[in-house]
């Protein structure tokens, strides 16, 4: 086939030792990036592009592409030893990944973590070598009332993290869509909920709100117990990478993960979370124990993070194939396309095919790198917990408050943070989970701006969410979710009759 | 902390030379890009950025202030840096329009206007293979019922919003009947498109020059006086639709500068535009040139708030 001969020709171009190098720096830095809240892939590319003006366009795209993937993979790292997500894609994984560090197996969650990353971004380089003009067509089917079907679909999956009591999940659900709701309405431009305040024009950041309901909350919590000092957490407990049991319950959740991620990155308005937490949702839905979920599944680790990983490769299929770019790294990139006066597009792959599948073939060598990078880092990770606790979680108050900080040099953030960690702190104080309240800051504002672009567009015809064939597959599939347990459940009470 | 420090340049130009002053360059001068990584704003501040460095300025840096559609970074430059003469912000007419319809405390008109820099005009796009074949067939539409046709564009009150706006007006339609949902990136409204639910696009020519190099893409007009070189489209105007629409982008500085800083930071920026390093930029990104600067800029910035104010109103987003 053409596209085999032209991937082993752009493995070629990507394994010269000079671009070998590139892809090092690239997946490096992004790396040392993914684990600070405020500095994400999209601004390091941005700082990077005059620097790189001058450089062979192919070197370029590599150490871009390596510090995108990278970024996915150090943000994992934070999530789970600090419960600090350093990117909103990594928020899940902190979930699980963060309680299984406490129980000492806080390398097997990196490593988990590392080679899901690896499978998932390796499984959809492959995908983006073959499959993306179908998916580039998926992608296009979707319009404001298929996605907001599908915010409904990923809305069940709130369900999942709602804890013991329904009731106390439902109200944080409710106070993150509250949150949610704060800022400039999409249509009109006004300002809502803002209080006077100008800085809460822009809404309330979810990375701000995930680091202080996460890790300032959690930080309160431990300080408020008297047991500060003697509580334990173990840094290694048994054998300090995976087992031959955690294996087998990783494998499908990170085939399953990327099944969820790819697509979705390819959207052009799907992002990394989304999938993150429908693959959380799935993994507890087929997992053997259920009931481990909340203490540390290694499932609820394997699979979101297969999945945002996987997300990031689907970004580049309307990237490299339409020149449309599905996300702020995929825009700058863009811009990068642009400087070497490259256009993407079908005639990319015709005009420039060294560069692209040079790009490509570096994106499976630049998951070696990162899987070779970070397994044994894992180990020297997790030796961050042997600190005595009430040093590590100082730590973790000051290292979330310069992340913070970093995002846009805003003292609003830092004050909002510390309210937000304050709320945490309430929340876990009195048993409310904290997980609802972040499904609902991400998808309340997102179905909402969909819902409103799709009744605009129909002229506020409401139909369209069930005239539109892919929608109301979607909405009944959510139906499903939430009906298809308790009407089982029924019939299987009925049987004895 | 460092002092500004004013290093004349050889070199002095002519009108300068004439006003008695000599071209300056400017020392580490930060440029606040009041928008994400990705953008418009963006690729244009770290472009006057290098374009200052290789023009005789040292070290100058832009730096995103991103959030509340431009007005984060407004807020910092009226408010946290004033008096500051080492500081630049990106900015154009969606700022005005943003500032206006969401009550900000913070206006343009509180900055000291240096320089606009570059133009661009609107170009109105469909599906290649849309039956909307040119504009003559959507005349009719926006006359009758605005609604039928919508179309993609920026922000809430952007140029995108506003063209959409003065169409409707134009073609002597019902502007309260115009069907136009705002999407928050080129990204998505190109795929809004494409895609095939919005059935018009409308952005800045610059920002949509690839997508509409890649074949998949009909231009139906663009929204300047005359047929532009290069662009292979006509004009709304010459057919039949009496809208011109020009969208700018500048430079401000923080309120309350001294007059020295101020002439500092306009033959800084000046030196900038007539590098060869800003000629490249420009025909890489496909921006036409329209500098004007100081106390001619400051008059167009007034004018044109008015102006917005007046649309706006029109148009139903301002009361």
């Amino acid at each position: 086939v053409g596209a085999f001969d032209a991937l082993m020709q752009g493995f070629a171009t990507a394994a010269t030792p000079i671009n070998l190098l590139w892809s090092l720096i690239g997946v490096t830095l992004g790396t040392l990036i993914g684990l600070l809240p405020g500095i994400g892939p999209a601004l390091t590319i941005a700082l990077l592009l005059p620097v790189t003006r001058k450089l062979d366009p192919t070197g370029a795209f590599i150490m871009f592409a390596g510090l995108y993937y990278g970024a996915m993979y150090g943000s994992s790292t934070t999530s789970i030893l600090l419960n600090t997500p350093g990117e909103s894609g990594s928020i899940v994984t902190a979930l699980e990944g963060n309680k299984m560090a406490r129980k000492g197996r806080g390398a097997a969650a990196l490593a988990t973590a590392a080679i899901g990353s690896f499978v998932a971004g390796t499984l959809g380089t492959l995908a983006l070598t073959l499959l993306a003009p179908i998916f580039v067509k998926f992608a296009l089917l979707f319009g404001p009332a298929e996605y907001f079907a599908l915010m409904v679909l990923a809305f069940t999956t709130v369900t999942s993290v709602l804890g013991a009591s329904k009731l106390r999940g439902a109200v944080a659900l409710l106070l993150g869509l509250a949150f949610g709701l704060v800022g400039t309405d999409i249509l009109t431009g006004q300002p809502r909920l803002v209080f006077g305040l100008p800085s809460m024009l822009r809404g309330i950041d979810i990375v701000v709100v995930a680091v202080g309901l996460f890790a300032v909350g959690e930080a309160l919590y431990m300080a408020s117990r008297r047991d500060l000092r003697s509580a334990e957490v173990l840094p290694i407990k048994g054998s300090l990478f995976m087992t031959r049991e955690e294996w087998s319950r990783s494998w499908k959740p990170w085939l399953r993960g990327t099944a969820i991620g790819f697509p979705f990155g390819a959207l052009p308005a799907g992002g990394t979370e989304i999938p993150t937490f429908l693959s959380y949702f799935a993994e507890k839905k087929l997992a053997k124990n259920p009931e481990e979920f909340g203490h540390g599944a290694i499932e609820g680790v394997a699979g979101p993070e297969a999945a945002n990983n996987a997300a990031v490769a689907g970004v580049l299929v309307p990237l490299l194939t339409l020149g449309l770019p599905t996300s702020a790294t995929a825009a700058i990139l863009l811009a990068a396309f642009e400087q070497y006066n490259l256009q993407p597009g079908p005639q990319l792959f015709q005009n420039s095919g060294d560069l692209v599948w040079g790009l490509i073939a570096s994106l499976y060598i630049g998951n070696v790198m990162l899987l070779v990078l970070n397994l044994p880092l894992a180990g020297m990770w997790v030796r961050l917990l042997s600190i005595p606790q009430s040093l590590l979680y100082a730590g973790i108050l000051i290292f979330s408050t310069l992340g913070v900080y970093s995002l846009s040099n805003s003292v609003f953030d830092l004050v909002l943070l510390w309210i937000v960690g304050l709320v945490g702190f309430l929340m876990r104080r009195y048993d409310y989970p904290v997980a609802p309240a972040i499904i609902g800051l991400i998808l309340g504002p997102l179905a909402e701006a969909q819902f409103r672009r799709a009744l605009t567009i129909s002229q506020g015809d409401p139909s369209v969410f069930i005239t539109h064939p892919l929608s109301l597959f979607l909405l009944l599939a959510a139906f499903c979710v939430v009906a298809g347990p308790a009407a089982y459940g029924r019939l299987k009470r009925r049987k004895p009759i | 902390m460092l002092r500004r420090k004013f290093v004349s340049v050889a070199l002095v130009s002519g009108m300068t030379a004439a006003l008695g002053l000599g071209a300056r360059a400017a020392e580490n001068l930060r440029i606040i890009v009041p928008a994400e990584p990705g953008g418009l704003w963006d690729s244009l501040g770290r472009s006057i950025a290098e374009a200052m460095n290789a023009s005789g300025s040292k070290n100058v840096a832009a730096e995103n202030v991103a959030g509340e559609g431009g007005l984060a970074g407004l807020a910092q430059l009226v408010n946290q840096e004033r008096g500051n003469g080492n500081l630049l912000m990106v900015m154009g007419p969606n700022m005005l329009a943003t500032s206006l319809m969401r009550q900000s405390p913070f206006s343009i008109a509180q900055a000291t206007p240096i320089a606009r820099v570059i133009g661009d005009y609107e170009v109105l796009v469909v599906q290649a293979n849309s039956s909307i074949r040119s504009l003559a067939d959507l005349i009719p539409v926006l006359k009758d019922d605005a609604g039928r046709a919508t179309i993609a564009g920026g922000a809430p009150g952007s140029t995108d919003h506003i063209l959409s706006g003065l169409m409707v007006k134009a073609a002597g339609g019902d502007v309260s009947r115009l069907n136009y949902v705002p999407l928050p990136s080129t990204g998505e409204i190109l795929a809004a498109v494409i895609g095939g639910y919005a059935a018009i696009g409308v952005g800045s020519y610059s920002e949509w020059a690839p997508a509409i190099a890649s074949g998949k893409l009909r231009v139906l007009g663009i929204s300047s006086p005359e047929k532009l070189e290069g662009v292979d489209a006509p004009t709304l105007k010459e057919q039949g639709l009496d809208v011109v629409l020009a969208s700018w982008h500048g430079v401000v500085a923080p309120p309350g500068i001294d007059e020295a800083s101020k002439q500092t930071l306009i033959s800084a920026v000046e030196e900038a535009v007539k590098s060869d390093a800003w000629q490249a930029y420009r025909s890489e990104k496909k921006w036409t040139n329209s500098y004007l600067a100081g106390d001619d800029f400051a008059k167009q910035l007034e004018a044109e708030n008015a102006l917005t104010t007046d649309i706006l109103r029109d148009v139903g987003l301002l009361n």
